[in-house]
């Protein structure tokens, strides 16, 4: 078979240089891991909190350079920041003089900074242009959506995606196997956004079986029982595009981790001990195929934040990302800046769990 | 009573993309219970391919054709049932490279004890983990070892836990693919030693393959020396190490030297050329090209097996009666042969 | 074979030294000899069929962008002088339709893959060039002895994983926000956010190629920084780096499209994404589906097409980089 088919139907998720980068950063990752880890020689315990305390504090890092970034884009940059904090409303000199006061602009820089600083970090992210309410209000109310949506297409697409990924690796070149790659390299390459608005348009359009958009229907959708059904209803459209896209990244991550494994060593003494061929691959092949593809999909984690954002605008699903989406479109600093704060902070966390999980789940990583 | 392992004319191709590749051409080989036989010949002769052939663990390209049978039964034609009873309850191999034939993430008693559950299901746990316990004694592990992950032990210990996870079952045949080729000197003395002891006290059926003559010898008591698929000399270990009938399993056993040995250091040692390429191998006796000695008959003739002593094969013209070696620059015809008289070139 | 031996025996008759000036000949060996890699090249990658099928398919588009002038007229970009019917059907006049202004679908879908294809082609290029750079660089001094070195090393690694693990979309998004809405401003931002894949893997291309003998030699002889990275480290990430960036190329095309999408594209540059961005606003399901499908369809071809040629090149070229 053609190598770019392969590819395609394909030995390694096709996805451009995040990915691929990914792939060798995972690995160098995992070998400075398991290098680093092996150097240090001090009792099992202590190198476990050790490198966790590293990792956190790395985390930490990245989070107050995101800080960094965003005052400097939106405190530095801009000609008039206290303009761009109050757009929308006229304002008296003295009320202007006075905002300047309370955002110390004209306030030397790092004095600036230290405030900002110490704003964030008591959840003061500033008041939104568009709503005239603090912006961690705004994100509040938009948080439970968004993790409603994003949970549940994520423990959906997880589950068959790395069900699909496994089958089709395992059984490499089967008919399964080539469709199901071909299947997911397409939806790889489809933009999301898209694949949700043909879905509404022969869905919601077409044949009217599940709403257009929102979160509830009118009213409220009823109480108890009924309104649970109107939820899930609303939610079944936009779980099922970012389940779609979700999965087809985590089942070819998940068969390209398998098939590396499959020429392992280890694989032929487990046959040879006269292990069954389903045995072999869910006791020895999967355990040891799950671990890189943690790596690898927390390494990626962005494209879920992405995912939400752009699917949440599709079916007007009231979460964070339709907030960013509004928020962009109005504009609206104060919320973009806050929003993208939460998005990093969520995707350093996800990370750190991703890291736990590999601390965990992988010795050659635990060993101090 | 029938021979514990006997190949019979077994010959294995493999299906590659150029086309067919004749890895094993016609072996036939015997090995009674409690006897140990060593394979020798260098990489891409075959050696490891008829290891992994005998409990049917090659990928589903490789053609194999003739018998192999384990008391009797022929593992070619059981089913697949039978199959997975005979892997390591009857028979159990020892991998090279045991760096990669653990399972990296799991704890080695764990392994160890996997095809004791596997084959006995109804053992209880504990009763598997003190066997897996007696099984780490038996090989100089300590019990504290038993927890480890692979990555936690050294290349000998690996090794080690190879050999014992090998004996698990009480196998009545092991097979040792190159059990010390990436080991250092020293441990490779005590993991061949081991194996030697071990073999001996439960009377097991040791096939060991190396590329090491010398190692083979001092742990076998048959010697069979590959070449190109074929066997080309079979005999006591001694005798084929010390005095070898066939050109190339003289210039392998001269491949190492021996210590003090001052004829070590006189000798010519090495072969000029590379073993062939398994897909062109060349028209009689395979190893002409590269044979000192080889006389004209050579390119055409094909080798078998003649007898070359008591119990004792060699597959070359040399070793037929009538065969002068001093007219070794001149050409012999094959009817001058079978006449037993040589006609001058 | 002893005739061989004979002759070789008996060549030392003088001769004329008929070496000619070494510097032009050298050269056209070196031209001699890439003119033929290219060409062993070549013969390697048509054995590949979806390659084939891939760069098949990016030839016909790329065609397609840049003879737009002669297939489509432009005018039909214009909502003022578009024909009335708005948000009709695939037909005769309008193969496939027209949107909501009544402009052809067609006709946007032409002119937009020269926008589409520019802005892929732009901001890769921007990332490749950003990628290649800190990653050789990062390479080269972190193999270096002295601390500064390996600081430089670190610092821009640590910019690296910031770049990394800071989700796209919302940094992409405030950028071009705070930016304003441009061709040049988009070019920027996508450029600026994909060049840390890129970094990483040339960067382990660099670490691996700084441990061969040729860069010790070359330190040995004097050679600078500059000269070690440009000759040396350089052409041997090259093959690497031109497979990175064509699938680069497929990442960027996507993310100018969901830029396109959400609004922070330039409006007045039809874009495959700000065609979608339009169908969106005038709203779903209502009026011409076509316009909707088509610029998506699109846009799979030619992530797919860039894709699987991408891939070819990474097979093509791995077992020359495998073995040397």
């Amino acid at each position: 078979m053609s190598n770019a088919l392969r590819g395609l139907a394909g030995d390694r998720p096709p996805r451009p240089a995040p990915l691929d980068g990914a792939l060798a950063t995972a690995q160098e990752l995992r070998g400075e891991e398991a290098g680093a880890a092996r150097g240090r020689g001090a009792g099992r315990g202590s190198g476990l909190a050790r490198s966790l305390t590293v990792k956190i504090a790395s985390g930490v890092v990245t989070l107050f350079f995101v800080i960094v970034f965003n005052f400097f884009l939106f405190r530095v940059l801009p000609a008039d920041p206290a303009r761009n904090l109050v757009r929308g409303s006229a304002l008296t000199a003295t009320q202007m003089a006075k905002i300047n006061r309370t955002f110390g602009i004209g306030l030397p820089l790092p004095q600036q900074f230290w405030n900002y600083l110490v704003q964030t970090s008591r959840g003061n992210l500033g008041i939104s242009f568009e709503f005239h309410i603090p912006v961690s209000q705004v994100i509040g109310a938009a948080l439970w959506p968004t993790i409603l949506l994003v949970g549940s297409s994520t423990i959906l697409s997880t589950i068959f995606g790395v069900w699909i990924g496994i089958r089709g690796g395992w059984h490499r070149g089967s008919t399964f196997d080539r469709s199901s790659t071909a299947i997911c390299n397409t939806l790889y390459a489809m933009p999301d956004f898209w694949l949700g608005m043909v879905l509404l348009i022969v869905f919601a359009s077409k044949w009217a079986i599940f709403p257009a958009g929102g979160m509830h229907g009118f009213g409220g959708g009823g109480t108890g029982f009924a309104s649970l059904g109107d939820l899930l209803w609303h939610l079944t459209l936009p779980c099922l595009v970012l389940t779609l896209v979700y999965l087809a990244e985590y089942s070819l991550v998940m068969r390209s981790s398998l098939i590396d494994e499959l020429g392992a060593d280890y694989l032929l003494t487990a046959r040879a001990k006269g292990l069954r061929d389903s045995m072999v691959r869910r006791r020895h092949a999967v355990p040891n195929a799950l671990l890189p593809s943690i790596t690898l999909i927390m390494l990626n984690l962005g494209f879920v934040i992405s995912g939400a954002i752009t699917t949440e605008t599709v079916f007007t699903w009231p979460g964070l990302g339709l907030a960013s989406y509004n928020a962009l479109n109005f504009p609206d600093y104060p919320v973009l800046e806050g929003a993208f704060l939460l998005f990093s902070a969520a995707v350093i966390a996800a990370n750190l769990i991703g890291d736990l999980l590999l601390t965990v789940f992988d010795p050659r990583v635990r060993q101090a | 009573m029938a021979p514990l392992l006997a190949l019979r004319d077994l010959s294995i191709t493999y299906q590659t993309e150029g086309g067919p590749v004749p890895a094993v051409r016609g072996v036939s080989l015997t090995l009674e219970t409690g006897q140990t036989l060593g394979l020798a010949g260098e990489s891409g002769c075959g050696k490891s391919t008829i290891a992994a052939s005998i409990l049917r663990l090659l990928p589903s390209s490789a053609k194999v054709e003739g018998e192999i049978l384990i008391n009797g039964d022929d593992v070619l034609k059981m089913s697949w049932g039978k199959l997975r009873a005979v892997r390591w309850a009857g028979a159990s191999i020892v991998f090279q490279g045991a760096m990669h034939s653990l399972n990296p993430v799991q704890r080695i008693s764990k392994q160890i004890a996997e095809p004791i559950l596997l084959h006995s299901p109804s053992t209880p746990v504990t009763e598997a983990n003190k066997r897996v316990t007696e099984l780490l004694s038996q090989v100089g592990l300590p019990a504290s070892r038993a927890d480890a992950y692979p990555h936690e032990l050294s290349g000998g210990q690996k090794q080690r836990v190879m050999i014992a996870m090998a004996l698990a079952c009480e196998p009545s045949l092991i097979i040792a693919d190159e059990p010390t080729t990436a080991l250092d000197v020293m441990i490779q003395a005590q993991v061949l030693n081991l194996i030697g002891d071990l073999v001996r006290d439960h009377g097991i059926g040791l096939v060991m393959i190396s590329h090491d003559l010398s190692v083979l010898a001092d742990t076998c008591e048959r010697l069979a020396v590959m070449y190109a698929g074929k066997i080309v000399e079979e005999g006591p270990a001694h005798q084929v190490f010390a005095q070898a009938k066939h050109p190339y399993a003289e210039a392998l056993a001269w491949a190492f030297p021996i210590i003090g040995d001052p004829r070590t250091r006189l000798s010519p040692r090495g072969l000029p050329g590379d073993p062939p390429d398994p897909a062109k191998i060349p028209s009689g006796c395979s190893f002409h090209p590269r044979c000192a000695v080889a006389l004209e008959v050579c390119s055409t003739r094909e080798m078998t097996l003649w007898p070359a002593g008591e119990r004792r094969w060699a597959a070359c013209v040399r070793v037929l009666p009538g065969t002068d070696p001093e007219l070794a620059t001149q050409s012999v015809s094959p009817n001058s042969l079978s006449s037993g008289e040589a006609t001058a070139g | 074979m002893s005739a061989g031996i004979d002759q070789a025996a008996q060549s030392p008759t003088p001769r004329a030294p008929a070496a000619p000036p070494p510097d032009a000949d050298g050269r056209q060996i070196a031209w001699d000899r890439r003119r033929r890699a290219l060409a062993a090249f070549w013969r390697e990658y048509r054995k590949d069929r979806g390659g084939m099928i891939g760069l098949a398919i990016l030839v016909v588009m790329i065609l397609i962008a840049l003879a737009a002038p002669l297939i489509a007229n432009s005018r039909g970009l214009d909502p003022g002088l578009a024909n009335y019917p708005a948000n009709a059907g695939p037909g005769w006049k309008y193969p496939l339709g027209t949107d909501s202004d009544g402009r052809s679908v067609l006709t946007q879908l032409i002119w937009g893959s020269r926008i589409s294809l520019l802005i892929g082609f732009a901001a890769t290029f921007l990332s490749m060039v950003i990628g290649a750079v800190i990653g050789i660089v990062a390479g080269h001094f972190g193999t270096m002895k002295n601390w500064l070195g390996r600081q430089t090393d670190n610092v821009l690694m640590r910019v690296t994983d910031w770049f990394l693990v800071v989700p796209f979309l919302p940094l992409a998004i405030v950028l071009a926000r705070t930016l304003g809405p441009s061709l040049h401003v988009i070019i920027f931002v996508i450029g600026i956010t994909s060049w840390p894949g890129t970094a990483r893997i040339i960067r382990a291309q660099a670490l691996a190629v700084e441990t061969r003998p040729y860069l010790e030699r070359s330190r040995a002889l004097g050679a600078g920084h500059w000269h070690q990275m440009a000759k040396h480290v350089l052409p041997n990430v090259m093959p690497l780096l031109l497979a990175n960036t064509i699938l680069t190329v497929a990442g960027t095309i996507l993310s100018e499209t969901t830029l396109s999408f959400l609004g922070l594209g330039d409006p007045t540059r039809a874009s495959w994404g700000e065609m979608l961005n339009s169908a969106f606003i005038s709203g779903v399901g209502t009026g011409n589906a076509i316009w909707l499908i088509a610029p998506g369809v699109a846009i799979i071809l030619v992530v797919m097409a860039f894709t699987l040629v991408g891939h070819t090149l990474e097979a093509v070229l791995n077992p020359k980089l495998r073995e040397r």
